[in-house]
């Protein structure tokens, strides 16, 4: 027991912090919670080296097999703790900006990390379960903190029930498993299933459910009715926060599950999400064209990459797996960027809400309509931005296992969505700008932005190292 | 000496873009600094590609200047790079255009300067980058990233309907190249590797071949455009600015056609001859049919960029009249010459279609109309221009002793191996071609001047001249000497032949 506590100290260190946050927040009057925020910060951090110092070369599953710490469990959790600070930072400027700022959003973000910490270690159904509802009421609360703002009252009430039922079917689905095979344990779960001593038919039941939970934390059609609304009713600070780290909770959440756990049934769940990605890529791809808000119309671009996403664990090998784990890397990325952008052109007074807003900006501001070029190709999916890499990685991956069919349709919808990424390319050269007025944002945010934008081209240019990252994830 | 280690090709792709970098830091306010720095851009990559003509090995039949790394270890893809004799007359047409380009645009283009010359810069550098990269994945990089400029330039400086139009370019062109990708991904699952050289040799079933042929035709066809997936290319030039609608005839339309010989026909052998006949026959249809369309354009941007893609339609009938001929005749004896004569045919319809964009868009910085209409009696007002928009007229229309004559004509005389009637449909052209250039020449340039402002208009200047100049000094050089073009791709397409002529099944 004493032996696990090592693998924990990047948790542990991560809940001291966060506890030690909501003390000083508690007391702290300062109207611009700049301590809140640098102990937020630096907590990340920590947790940040904790992870790397105390990672071992190795898979260690600790606490009764409910637990793991392995290279893909150290990477994404890496990747989450460093994505976080980016969003925190761009929430700070934005909750500034429009006095939304509040310590407990902070500490409700420490929150969330832990919960997708959890997941993304988690070996075991229940504490897998755990981590997501630690992620999920962090998130419920985070979308309703614009208390006087009805369409965030809406979207929080919104997200919460349907989160709730989404639990709700994976609380179900993990009883179904248990039922059949009397363990919640993923090596146990796997070995019982491989002794064919079970009834397959029973335990795919189970896996629907399973499934539908994953796709609904995900966002993936027809579970993705929520998006839309949270999307665009929560503060974009919140928005930001969800489209970004969290994704890669849900992905870590998927891989466990269906691939830790349910490997068995491969044949099985491939079908399944075979037909979750067509649909999230078709309707995410198609209803993203008639969208005029710009925060609706990244929602539906996030579901269609939840479908590109899926297409990589169909491939079912552990390159494939690979190809998904640096799709939602390089998604979050963008994703981060993207958002980053609607804040930095809004101001107080008026936000950045209607595609409409972007017309003329390369007049505006060249810089960054260039910055949002990039991140619209690489969205899009063009070469050489980092958006490409993670389709082609993703696209190999399904081709070599087989399934042309599938990458076939992918590509169909990828020129789809070509469409209204391009719309904003539009807006931003090819039209003259309504109002002349000047970008007012800090030097601080202009910069993590540049470097946030330049990123996706610079790794788009040179992706190797993050590729063999992500195979390295899965080559144990 | 030391020009023997330059990383030459490698220089050809990143001195123009480090270059349009350049000219966005020196900025829209040194408006003079800009436009000299891009040509001495410009200037410099032609000198470039110059010294790769002087040192290249024409009895060679391999890759030369091989500049070959790793780029993407974790799937063995290398930034690989190296020429032969179909891609070096190819680069020469590119970094010849783009000087003339920067020529042209020197005074029209007055706002967003830097913009612009860094966009065709880049686009420059990228567009070699197609023609010298070895690595599939690496040729598919510059494929599609050549788009976002181009996107950007008909966008951006385009006419009146500019937003369609690119749009269209975009997407259609995107559509076509997303399919080779899968090909490509399916190839690398069989063949394990990207080396475009390994493709061809990798043995494939014929159901295999088919499809790759197809996913290859999409974006191909679309490219070059063969009829029926034309459509985009009228638009595109009619709304992009001159220099890219240049930039279009001239080199895009011609990297379909590359795209055909390194990949379509040396990785599927096999299914180019079972499609072989299909493919002769859209040819036909885009060389008569849009024919007929080009004659009754009233605009003349329109009407020459279907007179490219009626001229493209010869360089398609050239390619796939070998696999004609390997089935009639059950040998190979005229099959290089047709393949030679469609190289020929592309490279000078760059020149022509460059020269014929240029005249118009010469008139067009005069009087704002593209509209045949709008003309008459040009020559009364511009003696000077109107002769050389007579020696290109001519050309485009196939006159003998003009480098368009050649193409044609190597292309029809190796149809006769075939059938007759394939060379007789094809040399309708001859009758169609100099129809509609000829009558478009009458009704703009003879006659009375029937507006005011054309007999207003001011002759062209020492630089219209000075571009003017240079295409017809290669126009007529390649019309009465083709051999240096000959001799550089004769031992690659000799090579190309002998591989497609056996097959390649299993």
């Amino acid at each position: 027991m004493r032996t696990d506590l090592i693998f924990v100290i990047p948790e542990i260190t991560l809940l001291t912090m966060a506890c030690l946050v909501l003390l000083v927040d508690a007391f702290s009057k300062d109207p611009l919670h700049k301590m809140t925020y640098w102990i937020t910060q630096l907590s990340l951090l920590l947790t940040l080296c904790a992870l790397f110092y105390y990672s071992p070369d190795y898979s260690y599953i600790a606490f009764n097999g409910g637990f793991i710490t392995d290279t893909m469990s150290v990477l994404l959790k890496g990747f989450i703790c460093a994505i976080t600070i980016v969003v925190f930072f761009y929430s700070y400027e934005y909750l500034k900006e429009n006095e939304l700022l509040k310590g407990e959003y902070f500490v409700l973000g420490l929150f969330a990390v832990l919960g997708m910490m959890i997941m993304t270690s988690a070996y075991h159904l229940l504490s897998i379960y755990l981590g997501l509802e630690l992620l999920s009421l962090s998130l419920y609360a985070m979308v309703a903190m614009q208390r006087e703002s009805t369409f965030a009252t809406e979207a929080a009430i919104k997200y919460f029930v349907l989160g709730a039922l989404a639990s709700g079917m994976l609380l179900y689905g993990i009883s179904m498993i248990y039922g059949v095979t009397g363990s919640l344990q993923f090596t146990e779960i796997t070995e019982i299933i491989n002794s064919g001593a079970v009834d397959r038919m029973y335990l795919v039941y189970g896996m629907v459910f399973l499934i539908v939970g994953i796709a609904f934390k995900l966002g993936a059609a027809p579970f993705h009715m929520w998006v839309p609304d949270v999307y665009q009713g929560a503060p974009t600070s919140v928005t930001l926060f969800i489209s970004s780290a969290p994704k890669l909770a849900g992905f870590a959440m998927a891989v466990r599950i269906l691939v830790d756990g349910l490997f068995p049934l491969v044949d099985d769940w491939q079908a399944i999400l075979s037909l979750l990605a067509v649909l999230s890529m078709a309707i995410g791809n198609i209803i993203a064209i008639a969208q005029t808000n710009i925060k609706r119309m990244l929602a539906y671009s996030t579901i269609a990459h939840v479908g590109y996403l899926f297409l990589g664990l169909i491939a079912g090998t552990a390159s494939g797996f690979a190809g998904s784990m640096f799709y939602i890397i390089s998604y979050a990325l963008m994703s981060m960027g993207a958002f980053g952008m609607i804040i930095l052109l809004g101001r107080y007074d008026l936000e950045v809400e209607k595609l409409d807003d972007f017309k003329g900006l390369s007049v505006r501001n060249g810089w960054f309509a260039f910055i949002m070029l990039c991140l619209m190709f690489s969205m899009a999916g063009v070469p050489p931005f980092l958006g490409f890499w993670s389709k082609w990685f993703v696209l190999k991956e399904l081709v070599a296992s087989g399934f042309i069919e599938l990458a076939v349709a992918a590509v169909i919808f990828s020129i789809i969505g070509v469409y209204y990424y391009l719309r904003i390319i539009k807006l931003m050269y090819f039209d003259q700008p309504d109002t002349m007025s000047a970008i007012k944002a800090s030097q601080q945010m202009r910069a993590v932005l540049t470097i946030n934008g330049l990123l996706i081209l610079l790794i788009g240019l040179a992706p190797n190292s993050l590729m063999q990252l992500c195979i390295a994830a899965f080559s144990g | 000496m030391f020009l023997d280690n330059l990383p030459i090709l490698s220089m050809l792709i990143w001195v123009p873009i480090l270059g349009g970098i350049w000219t966005l830091i020196i900025g829209d306010q040194q408006e003079r600094m800009v436009r000299h720095f891009s040509f001495f851009i410009t200037g410099v990559t032609f000198l470039l590609s110059a010294i790769l003509y002087y040192q290249f090995d024409n009895s060679f039949s391999g890759m030369q200047f091989i500049e070959e790394f790793y780029w993407i270890e974790a799937f063995g893809i290398k930034y690989h790079l190296g020429v032969d004799g179909i891609a070096l007359p190819l680069i020469m047409l590119t970094t010849f255009t783009t000087v003339l380009v920067i020529l042209a645009s020197w005074e029209v283009i007055d706002e967003n300067i830097s913009y612009y010359m860094c966009a065709f810069l880049v686009l420059t550098g990228l567009m070699n980058g197609v023609f010298v990269a070895l690595d599939s994945i690496l040729f598919y990089v510059f494929w599609e990233s050549m788009l976002i400029p181009m996107f950007l330039i008909i966008g951006i400086w385009g006419g009146a309907n500019r937003v369609y139009a690119t749009i269209k370019f975009f997407l259609y062109t995107f559509l076509g190249s997303v399919f080779m990708l899968v090909a490509l991904l399916y190839l690398y699952s069989v063949a394990g590797s990207f080396n475009i050289q390994a493709l061809h040799e990798v043995p494939l079933e014929l159901t295999a071949q088919k499809l790759i042929f197809i996913a290859f035709f999409l974006a191909f066809a679309v490219k070059i455009p063969m009829w029926p997936v034309h459509t985009w290319l009228p638009d595109a030039h009619v709304e992009a600015p001159t220099g890219g609608s240049v930039i279009l005839a001239a080199i895009m339309l011609k990297m379909g056609g590359y795209g055909f010989l390194r990949f379509s026909l040396p990785i599927a052998p096999d299914a180019s001859l079972f499609f072989a006949n299909t493919m002769i026959v859209l040819s036909l249809i885009a060389i008569v049919y849009i024919g007929f369309v080009a004659l009754v354009q009233e605009d003349m941007k329109k009407l020459i960029a279907y007179s490219s893609i009626s001229h493209m339609g010869f360089v398609t009938l050239g390619f796939f009249i070998p696999f004609g001929i390997f089935a009639a005749t059950n040998s190979s004896a005229g099959a290089v010459m047709g393949m030679e004569g469609a190289m020929m045919q592309m490279i000078s319809h760059g020149f022509i279609s460059a020269a014929m964009f240029l005249c118009v868009g010469m008139m067009y910085e005069r009087l704002h109309s593209r509209m045949i209409k709008d003309y008459g009696g040009v020559v009364n007002s511009m003696p000077c221009f109107a002769a050389f928009m007579m020696l290109f007229a001519m050309a485009n229309s196939g006159l003998p002793g003009t480098s368009g004559f050649v193409g044609e004509f190597l292309v029809i005389l190796s149809s006769f191996k075939v059938s007759f009637w394939i060379a007789f449909t094809a040399a309708l052209t001859l009758i169609l071609g100099a129809a509609y250039t000829l009558w478009m020449y009458k009704r703009v340039i003879f006659g009375e001047a029937i507006r005011e402002e054309v007999s207003d208009l001011k002759d062209i200047d020492a630089r219209e001249g000075f571009i003017l100049f240079l295409l017809a000094s290669v126009v007529l050089l390649f019309g009465v000497w083709p051999a240096p073009i000959f001799d550089v791709m004769h031992v690659s397409i000799q090579q190309l032949i002998e591989h497609i002529s056996q097959t390649k099944l299993l």
